[in-house]
């Protein structure tokens, strides 16, 4: 399976790879095929083999210094380099390239945890480090410090925050990029820099005050291809005493509207974490008459739904929300929520949920049988991380010996307004339907509020065996599936937040405001600072000049 | 406690009576059980899943493949010997992704193999 880095000679590449093994050992430059085998991506949606984001090696240091040293070498032969943390990104590309050819700079070895602190409240991390190792960590020494996690929680803290990762506790923490305080970067010509009160000769607060003076460049690295970071400081939230639920459902179609409105007003004030929407109507789809009233193209009858809601007896939206602090401002801050709901909605049902002392029990976290059904995946919204997710996909009850092997999607930013989750619902569903794609989503579909003032509307497809398109005409319908998706929000001032390296520069294209100001602002950066164009090609959809003609 | 350290424990005591031979075997148990309760467990440990699932994913995915035939528990697995831990690990199956040799190191694999080993064989003991 032998590739050769673009533009890289056969003897170039082989005394590159000396160079490298004097860096970081030879046992650390990895170019077997069961080596690289494990650098692909598990989960490509990639159709042809030949266009596969492949590796032509690893290398993996394990100090700062090896990182720099692989960076100068990677400039003296014009070798490009994709730096990995824990490799999981999964659904995001996992452990492959954004560019074939490229040499892996896996940095799981840089594993340690250089400080916790519960006082203050923060972590100073290495990319190697996963959400598992910070929870243990935590856990072993009996800190009152919560992480925050995505789901599921093998990846790096680093790594889910450089992709602008989300989590589920509150506003701030699940936002990881916000929650990011101070960086160390080595950048693309092996310069060591730390960013914030880090650059700083011995900054004392380093974690604690992160723009430092003048610009503030740590925005560079999320998404972006402007250094390899090899530290990273991350806020934690202090572990509260109380966590509280509640349930709010409404009864009409347009109550959504207001429902919105007066959870964000909670959420701005900072009073809950999470809320996690739905609708009750789900439970109609199966039933022939509501599935076509809930998927009629071109736009639902509000009055039809809201009949067929009424004679099933059910109400058309929920939220659970929940409350993380004493026991006594818990309790305050859900009565204020039921106030605020009778206020402004009309019919509305409010039940209370759970009311448990932190931290939950592991028989409490596992607990099924609350006050009402719940949509809240428990382990997350403890900040504990799990494995768990991987129910989705693999042999299921239904699908004993055909399974979906992995899982691709788009999630489009759009407005936090029931005018928006309504335009949305049409737009992508009546697009999937008419070109013949699977798809769940309905009038009765609901966004995720993963960053406070957003909603991300999500469409997601299977890849994988048996029935779940894992061939390649599977494949190739999911790409244009999601290019054309893509097309459509972008028609409708929606962009994505979060893209697979295969749809990178699809997903740039839709920010091109002023004939793509943004992007060409961002090349000429890249350019400036990376003028071998070494350091992860394409990542973010920007291009360094020698690679430019290659954009998708 | 734990079947795991059962195992660890049982080795422990037979390699004080029988030599270095033997300690090698138990730290390479040890080795094994830390490496697996890391990576493996989190996946294919006892115990229930996620809201309401009856297994953790791998342990429900060996269950729903083998039906029985075999155990759904990879700790209960004796015929699992390190290439073809290895050949599962380095290049994954249906979903479950391949894991580098950053993460489990070849040895890492041997001693997942020898852990499994010596937990199958403590449980048919119990």
């Amino acid at each position: 399976m032998a590739i050769l880095p673009p533009d890289v000679s056969p003897d170039d590449f082989a005394a590159a790879l000396r160079q490298f093994a004097g860096a970081v050992g030879e046992e650390w430059v990895l170019t077997s095929d069961e080596d690289l085998a494990a650098y692909r991506d598990h989960y490509s949606p990639v159709p042809l083999a030949e266009e596969e984001l492949l590796p032509s090696a690893a290398v993996a240091p394990a100090e700062v210094e090896q990182v720099q040293e692989v960076v100068r070498i990677a400039n003296r032969f014009r070798i490009p380099l994709y730096p990995i943390s824990t490799g999981k990104n999964f659904a995001y590309g996992g452990p492959a390239p954004n560019l074939r050819g490229s040499v892996v700079v896996d940095l799981k070895r840089m594993n340690r945890i250089l400080e916790v602190n519960a006082e203050r409240n923060f972590a100073l991390v290495e990319p190697g480090v996963s959400y598992f190792d910070l929870y243990r960590y935590i856990q072993e020494r009996g800190l009152k410090v919560w992480i925050d996690c995505p789901d599921p929680g093998w990846g790096s803290p680093v790594g889910n925050t450089l992709d602008r990762g989300i989590g589920y506790t509150l506003g701030f923490y699940r936002d990881h990029v916000a929650a990011q305080y101070g960086m160390e970067v080595v950048l693309p010509n092996g310069e060591l820099m730390r960013t914030g009160m880090g650059a700083v000769p011995n900054g004392r607060a380093w974690q604690e005050y992160k723009y430092g003076f003048g610009p503030d460049p740590s925005g560079l690295f999320a998404q972006g291809n402007f250094g390899i970071v090899t530290k990273m400081g991350l806020r934690l939230m202090p572990q509260p005493e109380h966590w509280r639920t509640g349930l709010v459902t409404v009864p009409k179609r347009r109550d959504l509207g207001p429902l919105i409105n007066t959870v964000n007003y909670l959420t701005d004030l900072f009073m809950i974490g999470e809320p996690w929407y739905g609708s009750p109507l789900r439970a109609l789809l199966g039933n022939t008459e509501f599935y076509e009233a809930a998927t009629r193209r071109g736009g639902v009858n509000e009055d039809e739904l809201d009949r067929l809601a009424a004679q099933a007896g059910l109400h058309s939206w929920q939220v659970e929300l929940q409350f993380y602090g004493s026991e006594r401002t818990t309790l305050a801050n859900w009565e204020y929520a039921k106030e605020l709901v009778s206020r402004n909605i009309p019919g509305a049902r409010i039940v209370d949920g759970e009311s448990l002392p932190v931290p939950l029990t592991r028989e409490q976290i596992e607990q099924t049988t609350g006050p009402y059904p719940t949509n809240m995946r428990r382990n997350v919204t403890q900040g504990v991380p799990s494995l768990g997710i991987w129910k989705n996909l693999g042999r299921t009850e239904a699908f004993p010996d055909t399974w979906a092997q992995g899982h691709i999607g788009l999630f489009a930013v759009i407005p936090r307004s029931a005018e928006a989750v309504f335009e949305a619902q049409q737009v992508f569903g009546d697009t999937l339907r008419e070109m013949g794609m699977r798809t769940s989503i309905t009038a009765v579909s609901t966004p995720v509020n993963w960053y406070q003032f957003c909603f991300l509307f999500s469409a997601g497809f299977s890849t994988g065996g048996g029935d779940f398109g894992a061939t390649p005409e599977g494949k190739a319908r999911v790409r244009d599936a999601l290019k054309t998706l893509l097309l459509k929000a972008g028609e409708r001032g929606w962009g994505e937040y979060r893209a697979a390296p295969y749809f990178q520069d699809d997903v740039a294209n839709e920010y091109s405001f002023n004939d793509h100001a943004l992007r060409r602002f961002n090349e000429t950066l890249k350019d400036a600072v990376d003028p071998n164009g070494i350091l992860a090609p394409g990542r973010g959809g920007i291009w360094p000049r020698r690679f430019r003609e290659g954009r998708a | 406690m734990t079947r795991a350290s059962k195992a660890v424990a049982a080795l422990a005591v037979a390699a004080a009576l029988a030599g270095p031979a033997l300690a090698q075997d138990a730290a390479l148990v040890e080795r094994g059980r830390t490496v697996f309760a890391h990576y493996c467990a989190p996946c294919h440990g006892p115990g229930r899943g996620d809201d309401g699932a009856p297994m953790l994913p791998g342990t429900h995915a060996l269950h729903l493949k083998y039906r029985g035939e075999k155990p759904a528990l990879l700790e209960e697995r004796d015929d699992l010997p390190a290439p073809v831990l290895k050949t599962f690990v380095r290049y994954g199956v249906a979903s479950m992704p391949p894991f580098r040799k950053t993460e489990v190191t070849d040895e890492d694999i041997e001693a997942i193999s020898a852990y499994l080993a010596a937990s199958a064989a403590a449980r048919r003991h119990e």
